[in-house]
């Protein structure tokens, strides 16, 4: 019994810190943000509370904790908590399946830098990433607003959309490796062998995806404030309207952390070798964590990079490039992996089915250029 | 494996957990006064007008049938998916992969034909207002904002 209590004392750490760390972040994301958008804009951004504002976290949540809450008279009370507890819910439990590193020994007890590692890893976080747009649209729905209702229409039909798309780009990734658990999907690339050298059109289209799934800039339509006041959150208020917000922030993390793991290696770094032979596997492990971790922030860093650079997408535009851009690109990536693998030479083949596409859009775009303008 | 969803359980009862926390936490030291201007539904601060469940798109629904149909795609896709990339099923025979490849491809084919159909038939294309012309001369030639739009 001794050795699987112990096991089990060290899952409850592992769920505890993988809980601090995305909670953690997610917090501090709002921060960066801020100032990142600062930067972008020359401003200073916020700088008053702690030095250089680093504060300014803990102070929003003080702000969340004391502000007042009510409920619409109209609003459907039980429905109305439950939107956004859902959102935040779905938000922290896609953390459960990433691997944050590989097997550590601590105190005698070896055990995997990872919540679950569970046989159907990846299409776990899929269904979790599903379920979240009910959050978006029992909020909007219970809230008896019209901004709101909007709002959560919109949220539902552009999650839905683009989810499509981006299981087609993770099936791309599964034919590779013929399992689902990220564990080995992320043991299949080690050692440079990235996924984005042979899937850099895959990595395109979830990435897009991603940010369509987060509700990020430029297809952030269901909080669109230019059109619909604050679309599904209209209501909200305190700590509940905290809830959607940092469930957003959370989201943002976590796809970062996906993307790492499916395309970029998930804990792999070079040299992680020459790490692991002079200084042990546990250390070199940790140092993976990091890595990890270090690239779901830099694409958290893509994320807000892109809110303040592109303008928002108008309705019919996000919906047509989901389904006459996004799902027909990506049966054609399912195609070409499917050739590269059936060839032999599956890294020849991503890329030049890559090439052939982009030339294909040059040529297409030249021929009805030519016709328009004529 | 069964018990690693014992962990999925812990995962979900800390989530559960922690979120009752923060609700009652805020409870307990948040203010609480409320008026009948406060808890009317917020319409730009006009009094609301109507029932708040408007009539929206159609087409909205439209995309939820196609979505149902491209799912289903997606279901069978996740095991195919890992069935093609399984080494021991492909080194016990030589075609395997050949026909696992070109099997999934007749089933793309046909829902993408699907997907055809309705792009050709317009029910992914969304209404758009008629833009009235101006006399307003503009020295950059209308057409170029087709190619944006």
């Amino acid at each position: 019994m001794e050795p699987t209590n112990t096991l089990f004392m060290a899952k409850a750490v592992i769920i505890l810190v993988v809980f601090a760390i995305t909670l953690g972040v997610a917090a501090y994301s709002t921060y960066f943000e801020r100032k990142i958008a600062a930067f972008m804009q020359d401003r200073v951004g916020p700088d008053r509370a702690g030095p250089f504002g680093i504060l300014q976290p803990l102070a929003d949540a003080v702000k969340m904790f004391m502000k007042e809450d009510f409920i619409p008279s109209h609003a459907n009370k039980w429905l109305f908590i439950m939107g956004p507890c859902l959102s935040m819910l779905t938000a922290l439990m896609t953390s459960a399946v990433i691997p944050f590193g590989d097997t550590v020994t601590v105190a005698g007890v070896t055990f995997d830098l990872q919540g679950i590692d569970v046989n159907i890893g990846i299409l776990w976080v899929f269904g979790i990433v599903s379920l979240g747009v009910y959050g978006i649209l029992i909020g909007g729905w219970a809230s008896n607003n019209k901004y709101a209702l909007l709002g959560g229409i919109r949220a539902a039909s552009q999650n839905i959309s683009y989810e499509l798309a981006m299981g087609l780009s993770i099936i791309a990734i599964l034919m590779f490796s013929g399992s689902l658990s990220t564990k080995t999907i992320v043991e299949a690339q080690q050692n440079g062998h990235w996924n984005i050298f042979y899937q850099p059109l895959g990595f395109i289209i979830f990435i897009v995806c991603a940010f369509a799934e987060c509700n990020r800039t430029p297809f952030d339509l269901p909080e669109c404030e230019t059109e619909l006041i604050g679309g599904y959150h209209t209501e909200y208020s305190s700590m509940k309207l905290g809830f959607y917000l940092f469930a957003e922030y959370i989201n943002m993390f976590i796809s970062g952390a996906v993307m790492a793991t499916l395309f970029f290696g998930g804990y792999d770094y070079p040299g992680y070798e020459f790490v692991a032979n002079k200084l042990g596997e546990t250390p070199a492990a940790f140092i993976g964590a990091g890595a990890l971790i270090g690239k779901a922030l830099f694409f958290v860093f893509v994320f807000m990079w892109v809110r303040w650079t592109l303008p928002r997408f108008r309705y019919d535009q996000l919906m047509n490039l989901g389904w006459t851009g996004l799902i027909p690109l990506s049966i054609y990536n399912v195609l070409v992996t499917g050739i590269g693998i059936l060839s032999g030479q599956p890294i020849i083949a991503g890329i030049a089915g890559f090439v052939l596409l982009i030339l294909g859009l040059i040529i297409y775009d030249q021929l009805t250029v030519k016709k328009k303008i004529a | 494996m069964i018990e690693s969803f014992g962990y999925v359980l812990a995962f979900l009862v800390a989530g559960t957990g922690f979120m009752a926390l923060v609700l009652t936490l805020a409870r307990f030291i948040r203010p609480n006064r409320p008026n009948d201007e406060k808890l009317s539904t917020y319409e730009s601060g006009e009094a609301p007008v109507g029932n708040a469940n408007v009539r929206f798109n159609p087409r909205f629904y439209l995309y939820a049938l196609l979505f149902v149909l491209f799912e289903i795609e997606l279901i069978l896709l996740f095991p195919w998916a890992v069935v093609f990339g399984d080494k021991q099923l492909a080194a016990a025979s030589e075609n395997w992969k050949h026909f696992a490849l070109f099997e999934m491809l007749i089933f793309i084919g046909i829902l993408g034909l699907g997907l055809a159909y309705a792009w050709v038939k317009g029910y992914l294309e969304w209404e758009k207002p008629n833009i009235q012309a101006e006399d307003f001369k503009s020295p950059v030639p209308p057409k170029a904002y087709e190619k944006f739009n």
